[in-house]
């Protein structure tokens, strides 16, 4: 067999693998919380009965292990149980709030991935002058500040004093795309803001880690200018750990914007969570973190696939 | 008569140094060189590392590596001073009229990038030729500088080829802008001596063919005969003699290049076998764990007390592979290893400390052979406290001793490494084997990363010391002209087998066998015209092609 196919494949299978362990470490955390479902959901009134009724009705008297295993087949086939407080069915709710989330990391990586590439290469190119402490500077202070202050100076600066874009990202489904963006203006430069640092820095450490290499010096006497060979030379071979951090990062615009969506009141996914954490609504919490989890594992298992296939001795070996 | 394509006018070069304990601080390592190159000729820069041939070679393309930096002088490419020229006009220069071969192609070529992507690199990027006229050039030159499957070389990446076909792959990079100067940086001081020399045979067409001009730096002044019109032999950043090929080799003047044209002057008389050997290899036959080939095949040989038995072969012909087996490092598969008339136990870690005190072993590379945190007399003074537990000032007295044999002296006790020379360090290793009274010494390669007159003061004090210690060396080398220098016996290796085996006079002499007749003419010698002798004369292909 190839031998890139099996490494792949083999990475694969970990992050089934693993997806499995984190499926069970949800459960079984959500398990040993305390309190009670259906005391919660009938309140301190509620009589014995009602309670002994809906614990049936609910399954809460079945094994754990039964109950794990009929909620992770069910959520294999796309079913993630109702709601308890609404008896909504979470699948639909989860749904319109995930395309959300995903459309608003979307956006914030288009933007922020080339960027912080680019300012990467440029400080590069301008290593220990001004472009490079500037850009190293601005970056660096702009992931120093907490997330939610950056949100509302720029809500305060730029929605209420230059009135560009709305203070409150609200999007639905009959708004066109272009009314959409400028809804969630506001928002991707946060995240962008926030992310921007960590995956230019890393870019500048991984090209400048090459460019001590004897090939970075063959370009150079082939009289190419310095930023085509950083751009042919360097950064073809510095591919791997910038996905990395890439990947963590886009990661993060998924599962970590929890913080920015309460901001500015976006009905995402984080929104969707905050509310049934607070009202101990164990089905959606359960499925809010499988689906995290998920693209967790999903992202850096692409990031490891990108490391192999960018490894030109695995991708044509001898 | 024709203006000089390059001409070098009282050339300075500084560079900044960090010496340790001491603030960096700006020194001359290039003192006012001058010399001119005439189109189409080639100039031999000959010298020790640290020389500054180098970094004179790289003046022609007004570059300096690292921290070095051009201070004075002039440098004339085609009528016109390129240190006084704008950056974009020495980019126009770089990679169009003046290219560069490097010493390591391995490391020169982008490991993400095909071979032809980077070969045509420089003439598309300066405009010299299109795209596709550039490929077809390209395929012309990896014909001429026979490459195998010249048509479809190209897109193969780095790493799909071997050493020297990647060195000729570099070279049709030099050529492929069909520029007026190449400097050749060392360019087959990589490779074995059967690959050198079909590399060395391929530069010399391709620069005959082109008409090119060429810079031809390397410390091997056998090579730059073969190949240049003229030579010029720094020292110390400074000209010791500039001259023709004619005038240098078989005429020179200076005593400094005296001495390099008559290095390995060592004579030793090889030395028949009387007593029972104190290492006997039998039927050793190995591999490394999780691989399927054997990398040894049945290998025999002898050493006997007080005499050395010399390894030869090229790279991949399994001759250190042997000295893992020997030292434990690697247990074999089959066979055994008799030290001292006892079996010794496959595995070191299984060894009595007696083993271990009688065996010891000296390495290539000095520097990373020694803690560079340890002084001179720690490091010496380790194996006296270990195998003998000697303590205070009789470990000091002890100490001395040993630094005096190796010629170097009290002095040097509480230096570290970084304070020594290449050869100083070598010493330094040597005198920690023989801190342990050892019956053996395997040697692996200990004289390869030195200038050949530091090598042959190594081995002047390996031969002396063998008198005063009774010591027998296992003596690892690809270099024949070592071989020949302190060898009793010869083993000659050949893809894991013992191809020739012997007294060395026997081994030397002929009827040979094609490899070793192969090996043993491929050893450059410092006279004119011994290279088209030479492939004239050959029976096989060398193994590197």
């Amino acid at each position: 067999m190839n031998p890139v196919l099996k490494l792949l494949a083999q990475r694969i299978a970990l992050s089934l693998f693993l997806l499995l362990m984190i499926s069970a470490l949800i459960f079984a955390g959500t398990m040993i919380l305390p309190g009670d479902v259906a005391q919660s959901i009938l309140g301190q009134s509620a009589t014995p009965e009602a309670l002994a009724n809906l614990r049936a009705d609910l399954g809460l008297n079945d094994p754990p292990l039964t109950r794990y295993f009929e909620w992770l087949f069910g959520a294999l086939q796309g079913d993630l149980g109702t709601a308890l407080t609404s008896g909504q069915d979470i699948t639909s709710a989860i749904g319109s709030r995930l395309s959300n989330t995903l459309f608003l990391a979307f956006w914030a990586a288009i933007i922020a991935v080339p960027l912080a590439i680019f300012l990467g290469l440029l400080a590069v190119r301008y290593k220990d002058r001004w472009p490079d402490k500037l850009i190293s500077g601005v970056t660096l202070a702009s992931i120093s500040i907490p997330e939610f202050l950056i949100g509302y100076v720029l809500m305060y600066l730029i929605a209420v004093k230059l009135r560009w874009f709305p203070s409150v990202a609200m999007i639905n489904d009959s708004m066109s795309l272009w009314q959409k963006l400028n809804s969630i203006a506001l928002p991707v430069a946060v995240l962008t803001l926030v992310v921007l640092a960590h995956m230019m820095r890393m870019t500048r450490a991984a090209i400048l880690n090459v460019m001590q290499s004897a090939y970075i010096e063959t370009a150079e006497l082939k009289g190419l200018s310095t930023f085509k060979v950083i751009w042919r030379h360097a950064f073809p071979n510095s591919v791997a750990p910038i996905v990395n951090v890439v990947m963590l990062n886009l990661a993060y615009l998924v599962v970590g914007v929890v913080v920015i969506e309460v901001v500015f009141v976006y009905p995402g996914m984080g929104q969707y969570l905050v509310d049934h954490v607070s009202k101990r609504d164990v089905p959606v919490v359960q499925a809010c973190g499988l689906i995290f989890a998920a693209v967790y594992i999903g992202l850096n298992m692409v990031a490891d696939i990108v490391s192999i296939l960018s490894n030109p001795r695995l991708r044509h070996p001898k | 008569m024709s203006e000089p394509l390059l001409k070098v006018r009282d050339l300075k070069i500084g560079a900044t140094v960090y010496p340790p304990g001491e603030k960096p601080h700006d020194i001359e390592i290039v003192h006012g060189v001058s010399f001119d190159l005439m189109p189409g000729k080639v100039l031999g820069l000959i010298g020790e590392s640290g020389a500054g041939k180098s970094t004179i070679g790289l003046s022609s393309m007004a570059y300096g590596r690292g921290g070095v930096k051009i201070t004075g002088g002039e440098v004339w490419v085609n009528g016109r001073d390129i240190l006084k020229s704008k950056l974009s006009d020495i980019r126009k220069l770089r990679g169009g009229e003046v290219t560069y071969v490097s010493q390591s192609a391995a490391a020169s070529f982008n490991p993400a990038k095909t071979i032809m992507e980077q070969v045509i690199e420089a003439s598309v990027e300066q405009g010299k030729f299109s795209r596709k006229v550039a490929e077809d050039r390209a395929r012309n030159l990896f014909a001429k500088l026979g490459l195998p499957d010249p048509d479809n070389i190209g897109a193969r990446y780095p790493h799909q080829v071997s050493g020297g076909q990647l060195q000729r792959c570099m070279t049709a990079l030099a050529l492929c802008p069909e520029p007026d100067l190449v400097v050749f940086d060392e360019p087959t001081t990589a490779l074995d001596v059967t690959t050198q020399i079909d590399v060395l045979m391929a530069i010399k067409e391709a620069i005959r063919d082109t008409g090119v001009a060429a810079l031809y730096i390397t410390h091997d002044l056998a090579v730059v005969a073969q190949v240049s019109d003229d030579i010029m032999v720094l020292r110390h950043g400074e000209t010791v003699e500039y001259g023709t090929v004619d005038q240098i080799i078989n005429n020179p003047q200076e005593e400094y290049t005296q001495a390099l044209v008559s290095v390995r002057s060592i004579e030793h008389e090889e030395k028949a076998p009387t007593e029972e050997p104190v290492l006997s290899v039998r039927n050793i036959t190995a591999r490394y764990q999780g691989t399927k080939f054997d990398v040894l095949h049945n290998v025999n040989v002898d050493l006997y007390p007080g005499q050395t038995l010399a390894v030869v072969g090229e790279s991949g012909s399994g001759k250190s592979t042997l000295a893992r087996v020997i030292t434990g490092l690697l247990p074999p598969r089959e066979g055994e290893i008799y030290f001292n008339g006892r079996t010794l136990t496959p595995d070191f870690k299984h060894r009595s400390r007696e083993d271990l005190r009688e065996l010891q072993m000296i390495y290539q590379m000095a520097d990373v052979a020694m803690n560079p945190r340890q002084t001179v007399g720690t490091i010496i003074g380790r194996p006296l406290e270990f195998y003998f537990g000697l303590r205070g000032s009789e470990k000091r007295k002890r100490i001395i001793e040993l630094l005096d044999e190796i010629e170097l002296g009290e002095s040097f006790m509480d230096r570290y490494p970084a304070e020594l020379s290449g050869g100083q360090k070598q010493r330094v290793c040597i005198a920690r084997a023989l801190a342990a009274k050892p019956k053996m010494i395997i040697c692996d390669e200990v004289t390869s990363a030195l200038d050949p007159l530091v090598a042959d003061g190594i081995l002047k004090l390996l031969l002396n010391l063998q008198k005063i210690e009774d010591v027998a060396y296992l003596f690892i080398t690809h270099d024949l002209a070592t071989v020949r220098a302190i060898s009793d016996n010869i083993a000659v290796m050949y893809k894991g087998k013992v191809q020739r085996y012997g007294g060395k006079t026997q081994v030397l002499s002929p009827p040979f066998d094609d490899y070793t007749d192969l090996l043993l003419s491929s050893v450059p010698e410092m006279k004119l015209g011994w290279l088209e002798e030479v492939i004239a004369n050959r029976k096989m292909e060398s193994a590197g092609n």
